[in-house]
C-alpha cells in the first residue's frame, strides 16, 4: 500500500481535521505534561475500576462523539440547503451519513445510556460497585479503543460508505474494495464486546447486589429498565457479533456469505443486521423511558403513576423488539402473509407504549409539577416522542409502508423517536444526574436555553422531513434537482438544524461555566429525591454507601426522609469495606485490540497476530493475578463521612 | 433544595408561545408542501395507499389531539404555583380500570389499521383489475442505471419507460448489483430490486402522463442520479411507440450491453431486442464469477465490465 | 462488593462458598446464554445457505463419516471426564481432579488434531471456504465450534498449573468449575453440530 492511500489526502477538510487531531494530541501531551497531570490521570481514570469514574468517562466520549456525529449532520444538511449544491461531493456525502448513523447509534447513544447507567444503578440498588469491576473497566476500554479505531478511518485509510446498516451486495469487496468498511466491522466488534460484557455485568449486578429489602417490584424504574435493556444485550450483541464476523470474513478472507457469486446470499445481511438492530433501538429507548420516569415522578413530586402496568409494558416492549425485525425491509418481497404479521407485530408495540404515556400523564396529574430544566426534557419527550410513535405505526402498515419506505419519512420518523426519546432523556439525565457525577448543579438559566433552542430546532429540522418523504424524497441523496419543490422544506430543514447546533454549543459553554460558577451541592439531595442514588454525598465516596441501606418499600430514600429523616448512618455499625484494586491491564488490552484491529483493517496479519497475542498475555497474566482488593477501615470511612456531610 | 425553579408562570407562558409559534410553522409548511408524488396518486395501487395514509393519519391525529389536550391541561393545573405551596402530591399506586382503558383503545386502533393493511398487503400481489390483461416488463437495476425489457414486444429501454394507461404492469424486478428499490410514488410503492433474484411489483396508471421514478434504496457513489420517466400511454399510442421501436432502433448485443453495465451514468437509450436472450440475472448466480484455484483468495478489484463477459455461462 | 465478598458459608460446594464466586458463576451462565445465542446465529446461518453450494460440492459428495465419527467420541467422552472431574473435586480430591482434568485435556486435544485432519482433507478436495456459500458457512460455524475447544484446551492448562501451585481452594475450584461449564456447553453445541451439519449433510 502506498503513503498515498494510506492517508486520506486530496480535500480541505481533510486537511483541516489532520491539524486539528494533531494539535489536540500535541494539547493534551503539553498540558499533562506541563501540569504534572500523567500520573494523576493514570492512578485516577486510565486504571480505575470505580463505576462512577467510569461512567463519566463513557459519557464524556458520547458528548464528543455527538459533537462529530452533529458536525457529519450539519455538512449534510449544508449540502441539501439547495438543489444541486456542490459543498460534498457524492462519495464524500456517502461517507458522512454512514459515519454519521454509525456514531450516533453505537458511539454516542449507546456510550450515552452506558454511563449514566454506570453512575447510577449502583448507587440506585445500594451497592458497592457492580458485579465485575475490572470487567466494566474493560468493557469501557474496549468501546473507547473501538471507537478510536471507526474515527481514524475519517483520515486513514478513508472512512466506510456503505450506510450504517452496510447492506451487502454494496458493502461487500466488489463494490467497496477500500479499508472503510473493514473499519466499519473491526470497530464495531470490538466495542460491541465492550456492550455484550457490559450486559452480563450489569445484569448479575442488579439480580444479586440489591439492597436488602429492594425486592424486583420495589426496584427504582431506571433500574427496571437497565435490568431488562441488559437481557436485550445479552440476546442481541451475539447476533451482531456473527454478522459482523461474516462480512469481515466475506471482506478479508473472500467467504461468500452475502457475495453475488457461489451461492452467497445479500437478504442474509440484511437479516441479521437487523435482528440484532431492532433489538437495538430498544437497547437505546428503554434506559430512557426510566430516565424520565425517575425524572417525573421526581418532579411531579409524586409516586410514579402505575409502576407494576410501567414494569410489563418493558417486558412487553422487549419481547416484541425481537419480532418486528422485517418491517425494515417489507419492499424485500418477502410474501403479504409474512409482511402481515410482522405488520401487526410492530404495530402492538404501540399498546405498551401507549399504556406508559398514560402512566407518565397521570403521573403529572395531581403532582406539583417542578419545571427544572431536567424536566423540561422530560415533558417535552412526551409530545414529541408522540409524534415520532404515530408516524412508527403508519410505517408498520406494510402496504402503507410501500411508500414510506427509505424516504424522508422514515429519516423523519426514528429521528423524532431517537432525539425526542432518547438523545432527550440524555439530556435530561445528564442535568438531572450532573451533581451526583461531579457535586456541582448544571446552570438553569443556561440549561433552559439549550432546551429551547434544542427543543425547537429540532422540531424545525426534522418536522418538514416528514413531507419531503411524501413528496418524494429519499434518504442518502446527496443532492437533487430544482423544479421537484423540495428547496423550500429543505432550508427550513437546516435552519432546524442550525438552532441544534447553537444548543449544543450552548450546553458545552454551560459544563464550562457551571465547572467554574455553578452551585456546589453540599446535600446529596439537590432535587429533593427518590430513590437512593440521592442519599449518599455528591460526588459520592468512591465505596459508595458507607453501610448497606435497608428497603422498605419503592422510592426507599423518599421512605427513609419521611420516616427517619434521612438516611442515617450510626458510627457503631461501620464494618470494614472491601474494594477492588485499580489495574492499568483493561486499558493495555484495550490498546492491544486496537492495534489487532487496525492490523485486521489492512490486512496486515503479522501486525493483527501480534495484538491477538498480546490479547491473550493479558487474560493469562489476569488469571494468574492474585489480588483480592483492599479493606478501608473504620475510622478512614468515619473520617471520610465526616467530611462528605458536613453540609448536610 | 437549590432554587432551580423559575416561576411556574413565566415557564408557561412560554410554553404557550412556543405553542403558538408552531402554528405559523405549519402554515409555511402548507404552503410548502406540494401534493407531488405519494400525495399525488395516479393510479389504482397508489390510490389505495394513499387512502390507507389518510385512514392512519385520521387515527393518528386523534391521538395527538387526546395526549396533547390532557398533557396541557396537566401542565396548567398541576404546576407549583404560591398558591399550592402547601399542596402535598397523593401518592396513587395506580388505577387497574384507567390502565386497562388505555390498553384497550390502542388495541382497538392496532386492529382498525391492520385490518385495512392486511387487505391491502395481499391485495397488491394481484392486478388491480381482471378485465385487463396485464403486460410484463423486466427491469434491471444497474450500476447506475434502470434497464426496462420487454419481452413479448422484444424492446428494450434505458432509464425510461413506456407503458399503457389502464393496464396493469407487472414489472419483474432484479438488480446486476447492489440492491436498488423501485419507486414511482405517484404509482404505487416501491420494492427491491436484488440480484439473483427476481421480485414483483404490479403498478398502473389511470391516465396518460409522465411521472418520476427512481431508486430508493442506496446503491453506491451516483445512487442519486438513477432517476427514470415513467411515460404512460394510451393503448394505441403505446403500440405505436413499440413498432417505432422496433423499426428505427438499433439491436442490443453482448458487448454493447457490457458496456452499458460499467459502473456509471448513461443517458436514454432504446433497443430492438432485449437482453434476456442471453442473460438473465434473476437466475442465481448468474452473475457468476469464475472461480479461483482452491487457497487462492482471488482479486477483489475485478469490475462489473470483466464479469460481464462470464455471464450465460 | 463489600463485606458479603467474604462471607463465608460452608454448607455450600466449595466453588459457591464465597459471594464474589457465586456472582462470577451466574455471570459465567448468563455469558453461555449468550453464547448460545451466538451459535444459534450461525445455526441459523448455516441452514439457510447450506443447500447453496453454488458450483462446489454438496455436503453428501463431502463428508468425512469416519473422523466425524471419531471426534464425536472424543468430545463426548471428554464431557464425561470432565465431569469425572468435579466429582472429584467435590470430594476434597486434588490428585483425582488433576488426572480427570488431564484426561479431559488430551481427549480434548485429540478431537482438534482429528478436525483439523477433517479440514485439511476438505481443502485438498478442492473445499475452501472460498468455494460457496455452504462451505463458508460450514467452516465458520464449525471452526468457531474448534476455535472454542481450542480456547478451552488453554485455559485448561492454565488451570491445571494453578491447581499444582496452588491446590484446592475457594478460587481455583471456581476456576474449575467454570470451566467444566464452558467445556459442557462445547459438548452440547457439538451434538447440534452432528445432527445439524453432519447427519442432515449426509441425508439431504
Amino acid at each position: 500500500m502506498k503513503w498515498s492511500e494510506f492517508f486520506v489526502t486530496g480535500e480541505p477538510l481533510i486537511y483541516a481535521a489532520d491539524v486539528a487531531i494533531v494539535l489536540t494530541m500535541v494539547g493534551i501531551v503539553f498540558v499533562l505534561t506541563y501540569f504534572k497531570k500523567w500520573k494523576w490521570i493514570w492512578n485516577e481514570w486510565l486504571t480505575t475500576v470505580d463505576h462512577k469514574k467510569i461512567g463519566v468517562m463513557y459519557i464524556i466520549c458520547a458528548v464528543l462523539m455527538l459533537f462529530r456525529g452533529g458536525v457529519d449532520a450539519l455538512l449534510m444538511r449544508a449540502q441539501l440547503t439547495a438543489p444541486n449544491m456542490n459543498f460534498l461531493d457524492a462519495q464524500h456525502y456517502n461517507e458522512i451519513f454512514t459515519t454519521h448513523g454509525t456514531i450516533m447509534i453505537l458511539f454516542m447513544a449507546m456510550p450515552f445510556i452506558i454511563g449514566l447507567m454506570n453512575i447510577v444503578v449502583p448507587l440506585q440498588i445500594g451497592a458497592r460497585d457492580v458485579a465485575f469491576p475490572y470487567l466494566n473497566a474493560l468493557s469501557f476500554w474496549l468501546f473507547f479503543f473501538g471507537a478510536m479505531l471507526f474515527n481514524i478511518s475519517f483520515v486513514i485509510g478513508g472512512s466506510p460508505d456503505a450506510g450504517w446498516t452496510a447492506y451487502f451486495p454494496l458493502a461487500g469487496n466488489e463494490f467497496s474494495p477500500g479499508v472503510g468498511n473493514n473499519y466499519y466491522a473491526v470497530s464495531l466488534q470490538i466495542s460491541g464486546i465492550g456492550t455484550l460484557m457490559t450486559g452480563i455485568n450489569f445484569l448479575v449486578t442488579i439480580l444479586k447486589m440489591r439492597a436488602p429489602g429492594m425486592t424486583l417490584m420495589r426496584m427504582p424504574m431506571f433500574t427496571w429498565t437497565i435490568l431488562i435493556t441488559c437481557v436485550l444485550i445479552v440476546f442481541a450483541f451475539p447476533v451482531l457479533t456473527v454478522a459482523l464476523a461474516l462480512m469481515t470474513f466475506d471482506r478479508l478472507f473472500d467467504t461468500q456469505f452475502f457475495t453475488m457469486a457461489n451461492g452467497g446470499m445479500s437478504m442474509l445481511w440484511a437479516n441479521l443486521f437487523w435482528i440484532w438492530g431492532h433489538p437495538e433501538v430498544y437497547i437505546v429507548i428503554l434506559p430512557a423511558f426510566g430516565i424520565f420516569s425517575e425524572i417525573v415522578s421526581t418532579f411531579a413530586q409524586k409516586r410514579l403513576f402505575g409502576y407494576k402496568a410501567m414494569v410489563y409494558s418493558i417486558v412487553g416492549i422487549a419481547f416484541l423488539s425481537f419480532i418486528v425485525w422485517v418491517h425494515h425491509f417489507f419492499t424485500m418481497g418477502a410474501g403479504p402473509e409474512v409482511n402481515s404479521v410482522f405488520s401487526i407485530t410492530t404495530m402492538a408495540v404501540a399498546i405498551p407504549t401507549g399504556v406508559k404515556i398514560f402512566n407518565w400523564l397521570f403521573t403529572l396529574r395531581k403532582g406539583k409539577i417542578r419545571f427544572t430544566t431536567a424536566m423540561l426534557w422530560s415533558l417535552a419527550f412526551i409530545p414529541n416522542f408522540v409524534i415520532g410513535g404515530v408516524t412508527g405505526v403508519m410505517l408498520a402498515m406494510a402496504a402503507a409502508d410501500y411508500q414510506y419506505h427509505n424516504s424522508y419519512f422514515l429519516i423523519a420518523h426514528f429521528h423524532y423517536v431517537l432525539i425526542a426519546g432518547v438523545v432527550f432523556a440524555c439530556f435530561a439525565g445528564l442535568h438531572y444526574w450532573y451533581p451526583k457525577m461531579f457535586g456541582h448543579m448544571l446552570n438553569e438559566r443556561l440549561g433552559k436555553w439549550t432546551f429551547w433552542l434544542f427543543m425547537i430546532g429540532f422540531n424545525v429540522c426534522f418536522f418538514p422531513m416528514y413531507f419531503l418523504g411524501l413528496m418524494g424524497m429519499t434518504r442518502r441523496m446527496y443532492t437533487y434537482s430544482d423544479g421537484l419543490g423540495w428547496t423550500p422544506l429543505n432550508v427550513v430543514a437546516t435552519v432546524g438544524a442550525v438552532l441544534m447546533g447553537i444548543g449544543f454549543i450552548v450546553l458545552c459553554y454551560n459544563i464550562y461555566y457551571s465547572a467554574r460558577y455553578g452551585e456546589r451541592d453540599m446535600t446529596g439531595d439537590p432535587w429533593n429525591g427518590r430513590t437512593l442514588e440521592w442519599a449518599t454525598a455528591s460526588p459520592p465516596v468512591h465505596y459508595n454507601f458507607p453501610v448497606t441501606p435497608i428497603v422498605d418499600d419503592l422510592d426507599a430514600y423518599w421512605v427513609m426522609k419521611k420516616k427517619q429523616g434521612g438516611f442515617q448512618v450510626k458510627e457503631e455499625e461501620l464494618k470494614p469495606i472491601h474494594m477492588p484494586s485499580n489495574s492499568g491491564r483493561p486499558f493495555w488490552i484495550s490498546v492491544a485490540f486496537f492495534v489487532a484491529g487496525f492490523g485486521l483493517v489492512f490486512k496486515w496479519f503479522a501486525l493483527a497476530i501480534a495484538g491477538a497475542l498480546f490479547i491473550v498475555l493479558g487474560l493469562i497474566l489476569r488469571s494468574f493475578e492474585n489480588d483480592d482488593g483492599y479493606h478501608i477501615g473504620v475510622d478512614e470511612i468515619k473520617r471520610t463521612e465526616r467530611a462528605a456531610r458536613k453540609g448536610a | 433544595m437549590v432554587g432551580a425553579d423559575e416561576g411556574g408562570y413565566t415557564v408557561m407562558k412560554r410554553a404557550i408561545w412556543r405553542a403558538l409559534s408552531v402554528l405559523p410553522l405549519l402554515f409555511l409548511l402548507s404552503g410548502c408542501v406540494e401534493r407531488t408524488a405519494v400525495l399525488n396518486p395516479q393510479g389504482p395501487v397508489a390510490r389505495t395507499q394513499y387512502d390507507l395514509i389518510m385512514w392512519s393519519i385520521g387515527f393518528m391525529l386523534l391521538i395527538i389531539v387526546v395526549v396533547f389536550t390532557l398533557f396541557t391541561v396537566v401542565l396548567i393545573r398541576y404546576r407549583e404555583k404560591p398558591e399550592n405551596a402547601d399542596y402535598e402530591p397523593p401518592d396513587e399506586e395506580g388505577n387497574t380500570l384507567l390502565e386497562i382503558v388505555w390498553t384497550a383503545i390502542p388495541v382497538l386502533i392496532v386492529a382498525a389499521l391492520a385490518v385495512p393493511t392486511v387487505k391491502a398487503t395481499f391485495a397488491f400481489e394481484k392486478p388491480p383489475t381482471d378485465k385487463v390483461k396485464p403486460i410484463t416488463i423486466h427491469v434491471t437495476a444497474a450500476n447506475w442505471k434502470w434497464i426496462f425489457s420487454y419481452p413479448e414486444e422484444n424492446i428494450e429501454t434505458v432509464n425510461y419507460v413506456h407503458i399503457p394507461a389502464g393496464v396493469p404492469v407487472r414489472f419483474k424486478l432484479t438488480s446486476v448489483g447492489p440492491m436498488n428499490s423501485f419507486w414511482v410514488p405517484e404509482l404505487g410503492g416501491q420494492k427491491y430490486a436484488m440480484d439473483g433474484m427476481e421480485t414483483e411489483l404490479i403498478l398502473q396508471a389511470d391516465k396518460p402522463g409522465s411521472y418520476m421514478g427512481r431508486s430508493a434504496n442506496f446503491s453506491g457513489e451516483k445512487f442519486t442520479h438513477m432517476e427514470f420517466e415513467v411515460v404512460a400511454q394510451k393503448g394505441d399510442d403505446f403500440k405505436q411507440w413499440v413498432n417505432e421501436v422496433k423499426q428505427t432502433a438499433p439491436k442490443l448485443n453482448e458487448n454493447k450491453y457490457a458496456k452499458i453495465l460499467e459502473p456509471g451514468l448513461v443517458g436514454r437509450m432504446t433497443f430492438s431486442n432485449t437482453h434476456l436472450e442471453w442473460i438473465d440475472h434473476a437466475k442465481q448466480n448468474s452473475h457468476h464469477v469464475e472461480r479461483k484455484s482452491a487457497g487462492n483468495h482471488g482479486n477483489p478489484d475485478h469490475d462489473m465490465a470483466k464479469d460481464s463477459h462470464h455471464h450465460g455461462e | 462488593m463489600g463485606e458479603a465478598v467474604h462471607r463465608y458459608d460452608e454448607t455450600m460446594p466449595l466453588e459457591y462458598r464465597t459471594e464474589e464466586n457465586r456472582l462470577n458463576i451466574l455471570g459465567f451462565w448468563i455469558f453461555l446464554g449468550a453464547e448460545v445465542v451466538l451459535f444459534a446465529t450461525l445455526f441459523a446461518t448455516y441452514l439457510v445457505l447450506f443447500q447453496r453450494t453454488g458450483s462446489g460440492p454438496t455436503a453428501q459428495e463431502l463428508f468425512q463419516v469416519k473422523d466425524v465419527l471419531i471426534e464425536t467420541l472424543l468430545l463426548l467422552t471428554s464431557s464425561f471426564t470432565c465431569g469425572l472431574a468435579i466429582f472429584e473435586m467435590r470430594r476434597g480430591r486434588l490428585a483425582g481432579l488433576l488426572a480427570w482434568l488431564l484426561v479431559t485435556l488430551l481427549l480434548g486435544i485429540g478431537f482438534i488434531t482429528f478436525e483439523v485432519r477433517e479440514f485439511i482433507h476438505y481443502v485438498h478436495e478442492g473445499a475452501t471456504m472460498q468455494t460457496s456459500a455452504f462451505l463458508s458457512s460450514f467452516f465458520v460455524l464449525v471452526g468457531t465450534h474448534g476455535a472454542h475447544v481450542s480456547l478451552g484446551i488453554g485455559w485448561m492448562i492454565f488451570i491445571i498449573i494453578q491447581l499444582l501451585q496452588r491446590g484446592l481452594t475457594v478460587k481455583t475450584a471456581r476456576k474449575v468449575f467454570i470451566v467444566s461449564l464452558y467445556w459442557h456447553f462445547l459438548d452440547v453445541v457439538w451434538i447440534f453440530i452432528f445432527t445439524l451439519v453432519y447427519l442432515l449433510g449426509m441425508v439431504v
